[in-house]
């Protein structure tokens, strides 16, 4: 019966008829959720019972010394590296690990790599409409054309990361910090839910430092955003909330201030910066 | 840069586009007309045999800008398309053996004569079909597209890039004409398909056919041209440059690089069919030599030094390259490998770009980097107010 009732429900028919919105469902709370999460490389674990939630319209910190598992946790978000055990969620509905790289970054799960990588030989223009959240089979893409809303929508991003006077120049030629602004902006095309940034202020001057904090206190609320960084000023710039991990696995988690004087993370981190 | 023009009408707007389709316009009607005017004898008469000569050149063309679309654009470097030039011209061969008829040495309605040679009762099963030109036609883009899928399909799921891909693409040619050269595959074996009579009814050896062929190439150049332009200058296009620039970046972004790294391949490889099968008439034969992994690193070496990227550096590296060979290997038979190598390590020293490199210089291409500045300062925003127009 439920079946036939199904069936009768005419806007499912055919999949345009129905109202796009985001699938993920955040209706119970986080948008991320990794449990039991393990895995290891040649008997190196480099994920160790790892368990995190991020919040929806969160930004987070994300700080620990090297090897911590900061890098591994994040492809296993993105699908590149499958966990041993455990389980990672987006929204309730999704479960990362059952789907591919491009379904994931599809879903809404955006990553900016530690070591800016823009297409090089194409405009800051072209660079953001290739990342835009779109139709991105093939005949949809050789037919594409440019419509008003679309370059409204790259003009909007290009406004956003302060690249607007740079749109016709090829990617190649921006200074390391504009790379790292135009990915943020590449991002952001894609309309995501969740933002992973990976090291965003390596290698940026001071001034650079200060426009891209205050580019992601900006984002978080419509997005959620997880922060990977080493620069412990610039992190206490922008979080609200630190996690710290250590050994694959979560050592403190709270505010700044909470961590920065819990004895753990002084041994482990904190500690080898006094001295 | 992008704007709201279709895929296919844009090439007509762009200014290298016009200026190429302009030049080869001009070039085939003055060569035909030179030929078909003037009395033999006469200083400016192109010779029947120039005229097949340059058409063959045109075919090369064709071939150096399939090479160009992967290469250039989505940085695979194939050292095998000379299988799906040599595939397109087999299809040809084919239906031209079959046109042949009752009127060759054995006299045999059915069977081409190396098959009454071999002894063979009847027709191989792959063999059927082919006395019909539509269907031999469309087998000239569906063998060399079918096998440009399935092996694409192969080796880009796997995610195969790089030079192992090049060591691939030249060991799938060389088996392909090591198969060939058996009398038992059906195709002639050494000696290839040759003694052709007829396409369409039409006698080859006549002048009237030669040129025709010779336009049809021309043709077959210009479409071909706009047809990679049209893809080229899409947004398929500029993710076909991310995809060989940063595949895993293009990835990240939600797109299937191996799919588009699998339809750019699998049009290629039917632009080459469609040059093999233009050049066979010409030459009048077609046999496994034209398989051999020598010729396919040939048509790169056009295409480097042309220019990479350009899609009309190939057309001109191919162009020059052949024109060179054919005077060389008239002079001095021995010195022509010479001559290739010492032009080969010239281009490369001097013009790192191709020929086409130094159009670029004068801000005839898109985006040099000399005239990315100059655009910018000269017309702030213009592409984006382009766009709206």
């Amino acid at each position: 019966m439920s079946l036939l009732k199904e069936m009768a429900t005419r806007d499912r028919v055919f999949d345009f008829l129905t109202p796009r919105t985001s699938p993920v469902d955040v209706t119970h709370g986080p948008i991320l959720y990794l449990e039991d999460v393990s895995v290891s490389f040649d008997g190196f674990k480099a994920i160790n019972d790892l368990n995190l939630t991020i919040d929806d319209g969160e930004l987070r910190c994300i700080i620990g010394p090297n090897g911590a598992g900061k890098t591994t946790m994040m492809d296993i978000i993105t699908g590149k590296t499958r966990p041993d055990s455990g389980s990672v969620w987006f929204g309730s509905r999704h479960d990362l690990l059952r789907m591919s790289e491009p379904e994931i970054a599809t879903l809404g799960i955006g990553r900016k790599f530690q070591k800016p990588t823009v297409f090089e030989a194409l405009s800051v223009f072209e660079n953001l409409e290739l990342a835009m959240a779109t139709d991105k089979r093939i005949f949809p893409t050789l037919a594409a054309r440019m419509s008003g809303e679309t370059r409204a929508r790259i003009e909007e991003v290009l406004e956003t990361i302060h690249l607007k006077e740079w749109h016709a120049r090829e990617a190649g030629i921006l200074s390391h910090g504009q790379k790292q602004w135009l990915e943020i902006g590449m991002l952001l095309m894609q309309k995501p839910r969740l933002l992973l940034v990976d090291e965003p202020v390596a290698g940026m001057t001071e001034q650079e430092m200060e426009r891209t904090a205050e580019l992601l206190t900006s984002l978080a609320g419509r997005q959620s955003v997880v922060v990977v960084e080493h620069d412990m000023g610039f992190v206490r710039s922008i979080a609200r909330k630190v996690t710290v991990l250590h050994q694959g696995a979560v050592l403190a988690e709270g505010s700044m201030d909470a961590v920065s004087s819990d004895p753990k993370v002084v041994e482990v981190y904190l500690g080898e910066s006094d001295g | 840069m992008p704007d709201s023009r279709s895929w296919l009408a844009r090439p007509f707007t762009e200014r290298s586009t016009q200026i190429f389709l302009a030049v080869l316009t001009l070039s085939v009607l003055a060569i035909t007309l030179l030929h078909v005017l003037l009395p033999e004898g006469h200083p400016l008469h192109v010779s029947t045999f120039t005229v097949t000569l340059l058409g063959k050149y045109l075919c090369y063309a064709l071939l150096a800008v399939a090479v160009d679309l992967v290469w250039g654009y989505l940085g695979i470097l194939s050292l095998g398309h000379g299988a799906f030039f040599a595939l397109g011209g087999y299809a040809m061969g084919m239906y031209l053996m079959r046109e042949i008829g009752d009127r060759g040495v054995y006299g045999n309605p059915e069977l081409p004569d190396f098959m009454v040679f071999l002894n063979w009762q009847e027709l191989p099963w792959f063999w059927q079909g082919f006395d019909m030109p539509a269907f031999a036609f469309l087998m000239v883009l569906l063998a060399p597209g079918l096998l440009a899928l399935v092996f694409g399909f192969l080796a880009f799921r796997s995610r195969v890039t790089g030079v192992y891909l090049s060591i691939i693409t030249q060991a799938l040619t060389f088996a392909l004409m090591l198969a060939f050269f058996r009398n038992e595959m059906g195709f002639g074996g050494n000696n290839g398909l040759t003694d052709f009579k007829d396409i369409l009814g039409f006698d080859l050896r006549t002048d009237a056919v030669r040129i025709a062929l010779f336009i049809a190439s021309g043709v077959a150049l210009g479409l071909g041209y706009l047809l990679c332009r049209g893809i080229v200058g899409s947004k398929l296009g500029r993710l076909s440059i991310a995809c060989r620039d940063a595949e895993a970046r293009t990835r990240f972004l939600g797109y299937r690089v191996e799919r588009v790294q699998l339809f750019i391949f699998v049009v290629s490889a039917m632009l080459a069919g469609v040059a093999g099968a233009l050049y066979v008439p010409q030459v009048g034969i077609i046999n496994p030599g034209e398989f051999s992994p020598l010729f396919s690193i040939e048509v790169v070496v056009w295409v480097a030094l042309g220019g990479r990227a350009t899609l009309y550096g190939a057309v001109l590296g191919a162009l020059i390259v052949n024109y060179a060979k054919t005077v060389f290997t008239g002079i001095m038979p021995d010195a022509w490998l010479f001559a290739l190598g010492g032009l080969f390590v010239l281009v490369t020293v001097l013009l790192p770009k191709g020929i086409a490199g130094l159009f670029a210089q004068r801000g005839w291409g898109r985006r040099s980097q000399s005239s990315a500045a100059k655009t910018e300062s000269a017309s702030g925003s213009r592409p984006i107010e382009e766009a709206t127009a």
